[in-house]
């Protein structure tokens, strides 16, 4: 057991995979010489050597397209988009490419390929750097989606994306990455579509994501001050999506509040809300509830980004209100 | 003397300026006014200063994250440029942008681009639009030498060059993209000049910290532009004097390398070069008290300004001024 900020979880995460499997490279802007503007890869360069750890230029379609390419042909690379939000520049080869060929293929060509990228807010970063897009990835057929809140989950979940026989994006959490927690040594290995309940309660549920874990966290202990016990669930990956763990859940509590920090337009939570409404109405006891960020892009100014995304009062006003 | 001395105490004035508002920048930033992120162009003023000096009042720019000088020198307010950073109400984008997109539109700087190429194509279009509607205007667009490897930076040049577009694209070659050497990621020495040709353009290579000859050659490719004859691509060498960004000391360099640089410092090269051309030293300390005290003017507007009224949080997404999605 050691204690590990989320940034070195990567970093851990990427080298316990190379270091089982020759097949996996990584790639990316300055990750390797530098270690990542995010200090997420350091380390990995001296210990893998420059044939598996590459830098690229400024080409997100050249990283994209040779993550896919060398997928086809043998390897499980990793590539980095250095921020979420490049990967509009690179959307042809992520949506149309990476996405659908397995089935455009008829099953013949497997993708086994992950690209990591630093999402979300609260840095001062304005609306080009500052986007949580994984509602983005999670629109597209053929990708699946990943979203660690804690060092422990960056690891197992890496290591899951990794070895998964379809392509991944792995978004981690730039306000996350100072974050610290015991993890233990070993390898640790999660599967994907495995939602975990941080904080049990029985009168309301509230599922979150990456940043917005701690900020439902917050929350839910603020509530059992006011005598309000609310369950809160870490999504950790949306496709494949835990549906069983959420369903039986608000079965329980009667009550779902999502905590999204992405625009409120399309966000997961809307999805998560429909299943619900489809499968789980009758035992509903009030309506579902989604706090997100108002539908703007994400304000520069630190008082302006604070008061747009979710913050733990909010979530609590959202559950009061229906409890 | 390649430059009547007006204009060219007028370039000096626009560099010291331009310098010590970015010092400014760095020591506001490390205080912990200037949130977020900053991309400071210290030791590339003359680039910014030589195409300034040599564009209409009317011409437009475009520029990225390490827009601050360009910007500054297009006119646009120090202390609404100093309270965009900071995020206080007085910022010229009312603290939504933050410093990688200080835009002044009534003074033609069209922005800054966080995006790497992202502007290039958008300077094409603006080209574009200054040719149809006849208004003589050129459009001029810095972008760094990493930016050379994005797909944009291509499609934007071949473009311009067979629509005969009046833009001109600067590349502000530091020789660093981020922390990674630009030898390292491109097959060419010249991440520019040598890509020219493949749009049929003429290799241009200046010296980047001569503010003299930037204009000189500013001059040249903006007025071809102007008379119908189509785009440029200027290839600027010069270098930064801090890091990529917010507080990185820019190890990765090699120290002689950064002393060299250091010492051919385009501010000082010239204020030498305007004192022996005669220019006396009381009209550059002038010029030097007067800069200085602009920063401390408005710095002093920026600590003493509130943030941005919370309910301009919900403003400006709509042209109605607001941001509402449902009845
Ligand atoms: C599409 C895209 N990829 C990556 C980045 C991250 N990034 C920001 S600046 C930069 C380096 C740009 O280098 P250069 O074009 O030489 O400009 P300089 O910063 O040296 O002025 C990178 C990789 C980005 N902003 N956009
Ligand atoms: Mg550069």
């Amino acid at each position: 057991m050691a204690e590990l900020t989320y940034r070195a979880a990567v970093a851990r995460g990427i080298a316990q995979e190379m270091e089982r499997d020759p097949s996996v490279v990584f790639i990316g802007e300055d990750v390797a010489a530098a270690g990542g503007v995010f200090k997420t890869t350091e380390g990995l360069l001296e210990r893998f050597g420059p044939d598996r750890v590459r830098d690229t230029p400024i080409s997100e379609q050249a990283i994209t397209g040779a993550l896919m390419g060398a997928a086809m042909n043998g390897l499980r690379p990793i590539g980095e988009l250095m921020f979420s939000d490049f990967l509009a520049v690179c959307w042809d080869i992520v949506a149309n490419q990476i996405a659908k060929t397995r089935y455009m293929t008829g099953g013949q060509v497997a993708l086994p390929l992950v690209i990591r990228t630093a999402n979300g807010g609260g840095t001062r970063f304005g609306g080009q750097h500052s986007q949580s897009l994984e509602s983005w990835a999670m629109a597209v057929p053929g990708l699946k989606v990943v979203a660690p809140s804690t060092p422990r989950d960056v690891v197992g979940l890496l290591a899951a994306a990794v070895r998964d026989p379809d392509p991944v994006v792995f978004f981690e959490h730039k306000k996350l990455f100072a974050t610290k927690q015991d993890v233990p040594d070993g390898e640790i290995v999660d599967r994907l579509g495995i939602a975990t309940v941080v904080a049990p309660g029985s009168d309301v549920t509230i599922a979150a994501l990456a940043a917005m874990v701690p900020v439902a966290l917050e929350a839910a202990g603020r509530l059992s001050e006011s005598g309000v016990s609310a369950e809160v669930i870490d999504l950790r990956s949306l496709v494949p999506l835990d549906t069983r763990t959420l369903l039986e859940s608000v079965t329980r509590t009667g009550r779902l509040v999502t905590v999204e920090e992405n625009p409120r337009l399309c966000g997961w939570g809307a999805e998560i809300a429909s299943i619900v409404a489809e499968e789980a109405l009758w035992d509903l006891d009030g309506p579902i509830v989604r706090v997100t960020t108002p539908h703007i892009p994400l304000p520069a100014a630190a008082e302006m980004e604070d008061l747009a995304i979710p913050s733990a009062d909010r979530v609590v006003d959202a559950v009061l209100r229906i409890t | 003397m390649s430059s009547p001395s007006a204009s060219r105490l007028s370039m000096y004035r626009d560099m010291v300026r331009a310098r010590y508002f970015e010092q400014r920048v760095y020591d506001l930033f490390m205080e912990g006014i200037v949130k977020g992120t900053t991309h400071l162009g210290l030791g590339q003023e003359a680039v910014a200063a030589g195409f300034v000096a040599a564009m209409r009042s009317d011409d437009l720019t475009f520029c990225t994250y390490r827009g601050h000088n360009h910007t500054l020198l297009r006119g646009a307010p120090m202390a609404a440029l100093l309270g965009e950073m900071a995020g206080r109400d007085l910022g010229i984008c009312g603290g939504k942008g933050g410093s990688m997109h200080l835009t002044d539109v009534t003074k033609g700087a069209m922005g800054s681009y966080a995006i790497v190429g992202a502007h290039l194509p958008i300077a094409a279009g603006a080209a574009w639009a200054a040719l149809l509607r006849g208004t003589g205007q050129v459009a001029v667009c810095f972008f760094g030498d990493g930016t050379t490897n994005i797909g944009a930076f291509h499609e934007a040049l071949n473009l311009a060059a067979v629509w005969k577009l009046p833009v001109v694209f600067v590349c502000e070659n530091n020789l660093y993209m981020e922390y990674t050497p630009i030898s390292t990621v491109i097959p060419v020495e010249h991440p520019a000049a040598d890509r020219a040709s493949a749009y049929g353009l003429e290799s241009l290579l200046v010296d980047g910290n001569d503010v003299d000859a930037v204009r000189t050659l500013a001059t040249e490719v903006i007025e071809r532009a102007r008379r119908g004859e189509g785009p440029s691509l200027v290839e600027a060498k010069t270098y930064r004097h801090k890091g990529h960004s917010r507080a990185d000391p820019g190890k990765y360099r090699p120290q002689e390398e950064v002393d060299a640089w250091l010492a051919y410092d385009p501010v000082k090269i010239y204020r030498a070069r305007l004192t022996a051309d005669g220019v006396g030293i009381d009209t550059i300390e002038a010029i030097e008290r007067e800069a200085a005290a602009e920063v401390d003017g408005a710095t002093e507007q920026v600590r003493n300004a509130p943030p941005p009224d919370p309910g301009t949080l919900l403003t400006d997404v709509w042209a109605d001024g607001g941001s509402a999605w449902r009845n």
